[in-house]
Order: C-alpha cells, then sequence, then structure tokens
C-alpha cells in the first residue's frame, strides 16, 4: 500500500496496532480539512504490526492525550520533507477534561462545569485517579 | 489562606502542632475561651450528621465564636439546584470558616477551590473523613502517649468505612506501626489501599476472625456496618451483626488494649463493654471536639 510522504506537517508512527481510530477521535481530526491518512496494521519489524497517522498539515499535538493514550507512539516533525524533531511522549502527570469520572458517587456526576481531573498515581501501570474522588480510571 | 479535606494534606509536624494545642485547650480551657470572638464557623451539611454538626459547633462556641449553618440538603439551596461552588462563595461572604458535609465524595475539594474563606471537610460520602481521624489520633495519643509502633486491628466496615481509610492513612507515617484487617470478604480494604500499603512495606494481615486478632492487638478500632452504603438490604441484613464486641471476646485481649469507635455505634460493641477501663469511644467524642477547636484556631490563624 503507497501513500504519498507529506512535504510540511507530522507523522504518528508506532501507534499500538488498533489504537489509531481512538487517536484521531481524540485529537479530533475528523475536524481538520488537510489530508490525513489513518494507515491501520502496516507492517512493523519492531511491532509485528502498528497504525500509522500522517498529517498533512503543520498543527501543535496535545502530547498529554497522545502520552495518554498510546505512550509509545512516535512523533515525528515534518518540514520541506525532511524529518526535523522526532518526540516520544510521557504518560502525562495530569489529564484535565481528556476522561471522565465513572464514579456515581463522585461530584463531577452533578456539579455543572468543573474540570474533570485525573493524576498519574502509577507510572508503571499507567494509572490514574479522579482528584476528587480518587478513584481509577476506567479505559 | 489553608483547608483541610484529606488527613494527607497535614504533615506529621502539623498533627503534632494540633494535638499539643488539643492538649493544651484541654488543660487550659479558659485561655481559649474567647480566641474566635467576633468570628463566624458555617456548618453546611448537605447530608445529616447530628454527632459531627455539634461538634463542630461546640468547638466554635467554646472559642467565644458563633455558628450559622443548615443541616439536610433539603433545607439548603442544593435543593433549589444550587452548585457547591456558588453555595460557598455566597456562604464565604458571611462566615469565616466553613465546615462541610456532602454525599458526593470530592464536594469539599472543589468547595475549597472556589470558597474566600478555609473549608473544613467533615465527611464527603465514603471517601474522607479528616476531623475524625484527628479525634481518633488525638485519642490514641492520649491513651498511648505515641504513634509509633503499634498493632492497631480495624474491624466491620472496611470497604465503605471512610474513617478506617483515614486512619490507615494518617498511621501509615509512624515507624512500627502494623495493621490487622478484620471484616467479612465483603466488607475488606478496597484494593488501591493494600497497594498503597505494599508500596509503602507497611506491614498488614487480613482476616475475618475478631477472636484471633484479639491477643496481638493494642487499638481496636470498631466500625458501624452502615446501612446507607449498601446498595441492597438483604446484604446489610446478613453483614451486620457479623463482628459484635462483647465482654468475653475481650478476655484474651492485652490489658493495655485501647478501643475505638467513630459512633454512633448500634450494636457492634455490647453496651456491657462501656464499662470496661479499655472503652475509649466516648473519650473519642470529647477528644473530637478539642481537636476541631485545635483546628479551628489552626485554619484561622489564630494565635
Amino acid at each position: 500500500m503507497k501513500i504519498d510522504s507529506i512535504n510540511n506537517g507530522v507523522v504518528i508512527d508506532h501507534i499500538r496496532a488498533g489504537k489509531g481510530m481512538e487517536l484521531y477521535h481524540f485529537l479530533n481530526l475528523d475536524h481538520m480539512d488537510c489530508s490525513i491518512a489513518l494507515i491501520k496494521n502496516a507492517p512493523s519489524q519492531k511491532m509485528g504490526k502498528k497504525d500509522i497517522i500522517k498529517i498533512d498539515t503543520e498543527l501543535d499535538l496535545d502530547l498529554d492525550i497522545l502520552g495518554y493514550i498510546d505512550p509509545n507512539v512516535t512523533i515525528n516533525v515534518i518540514k520541506d520533507s525532511v524529518c526535523v524533531e522526532k518526540i516520544h511522549p510521557q504518560l502525562p502527570e495530569r489529564l484535565t477534561n481528556i476522561i471522565q469520572c465513572k464514579n456515581p458517587r463522585c461530584i463531577t456526576s452533578v456539579e455543572q462545569e468543573i474540570p474533570h481531573i485525573f493524576k498519574l498515581t502509577d507510572r508503571k501501570n499507567g494509572e490514574y485517579r479522579c482528584i476528587y474522588c480518587e478513584s481509577k480510571a476506567k479505559n | 489562606m489553608r483547608s483541610l479535606i484529606d488527613i494527607i494534606d497535614l504533615t506529621v509536624e502539623e498533627i503534632d502542632e494540633l494535638i499539643a494545642t488539643a492538649n493544651d485547650i484541654i488543660a487550659n480551657p479558659d485561655k481559649y475561651a474567647e480566641k474566635c470572638k467576633r468570628k463566624k464557623l458555617a456548618t453546611l451539611f448537605f447530608e445529616p450528621s447530628t454527632r459531627t454538626r455539634l461538634s463542630f459547633e461546640s468547638a466554635m462556641l467554646e472559642l467565644g465564636g458563633s455558628v450559622i449553618g443548615f443541616s439536610g440538603a433539603n433545607n439548603s439551596s442544593a435543593a433549589k439546584g444550587e452548585s457547591v461552588s456558588d453555595t460557598v462563595r455566597t456562604v464565604g461572604c458571611y462566615a469565616d470558616i466553613i465546615a462541610m458535609r456532602h454525599p458526593k465524595e470530592g464536594a469539599p475539594m472543589i468547595a475549597s477551590m472556589r470558597s474566600p474563606v478555609p473549608i473544613i471537610n467533615a465527611g464527603d460520602g465514603g471517601h474522607n473523613h479528616p476531623t475524625q481521624t484527628l479525634a481518633d489520633l488525638l485519642t490514641i495519643h492520649r491513651e498511648k502517649g505515641r504513634f509509633d509502633h503499634l498493632t492497631v486491628g480495624l474491624c466491620g466496615d472496611l470497604k465503605f468505612g471512610r474513617t478506617v481509610h483515614s486512619l490507615i492513612h494518617a498511621l501509615s507515617r509512624y515507624e512500627g506501626v502494623q495493621f490487622v484487617m478484620i471484616s467479612p470478604d465483603e466488607l475488606k480494604v478496597p484494593e488501591y489501599i493494600i497497594q498503597e500499603l505494599e508500596k509503602e512495606g507497611i506491614p498488614y494481615t487480613e482476616t475475618r476472625s475478631l477472636e484471633e486478632a484479639m491477643p496481638t492487638l493494642d487499638i481496636l478500632y470498631m466500625t458501624r456496618v452502615q446501612q446507607e452504603r449498601f446498595f441492597n438490604e438483604a446484604d446489610y441484613i446478613r453483614l451486620k451483626d457479623s463482628y459484635i464486641l462483647t465482654p468475653d471476646k475481650l478476655e484474651t485481649a492485652k490489658s493495655s488494649l485501647s478501643i475505638l469507635h467513630p459512633l454512633p455505634r448500634v450494636n457492634e460493641i455490647s453496651v456491657a463493654v462501656d464499662n470496661d477501663p479499655r472503652a475509649c469511644y466516648f473519650k473519642q467524642v470529647s477528644n473530637g471536639k478539642y481537636i476541631r477547636m485545635a483546628l479551628i484556631l489552626k485554619l484561622l490563624e489564630v494565635e
């Protein structure tokens, strides 16, 4: 399968196979009008299979979202058809309004317009807890 | 401006300082009788709790301050749909400090983010109840003279019992403390607390038998199996009588044991135990008032 390389933009590589569409939605790429390619199940020496997203425009990606959804991705920043920067996002310390608390006893279930904030409580296991009720985030 | 939302907001040194102040209040009550003159405490109890509310109100009155507030969401602006944030912003215009109880977990934290005056969490659902923990700590300190090297038995509802969770957090910070968790399988301590204990290397054991644990304990912290924490009445009826403390169960206990209970009790401690010198639960109520006085002074920065 051949997809043209991009001149100025971003390539999100090494996405765990099957996670590409989730990332696509979380990054709101469906609202953009530039060329975007989502490649699923591309062969990978390192991973066996991987997903890739190519975005043919310069943009600021939310690294917190990327780190949370799949901390193993590589972000390649392309300028004049050359990769000028490789970014490896980390699991962010805090997530604000990315996920919602599912605990029905949490104040966020009734109080309007308060940010849903989660903090990283266990980096090894990628565990986040709601800052208000301390419930574990459910994927 | 400080609030108290979770017991771990206080350092070990700050807890020591509160305990020292509470002990001084007990020894010299007259010295504190006008410390909060012209100050107002608002007790915002979105969920009824007579005893905690009266403890806060007594604390403020004994400091020479006054008290406003409501009890029960039906008697408050919450019944009209007002948010917690708006309620505390409004009440913060009248009062110098707010004690809040709310059925939703995290409500006092939201309040502290929005309020112009200090917030004291007086219980948020099944989550935190730091001033009960301070009352427990003052009682343990007055009975034992220390917090370190104690074997602490926690008995009853360890799953929903917020006082238990806060006490574990608070005592975990002292050297040589070990926990014995005594509960039916259905009401065991939540997994995240167990994980924290394991991460910190704090020794604990879990058992279903109160009799088996009894001889090892320095502190026995009894809790009520609360009906309002159950979704299913049949489960409540089946489990509520599981762990009842009676004089015969105390026969194998140390003579230096201290029996604590956050109260109110239903039947988990037999009335026959009340006259045992090891029963400390009514002293705990009294200590609760004194430590709340110390806390109000601290948060209002009254010298």
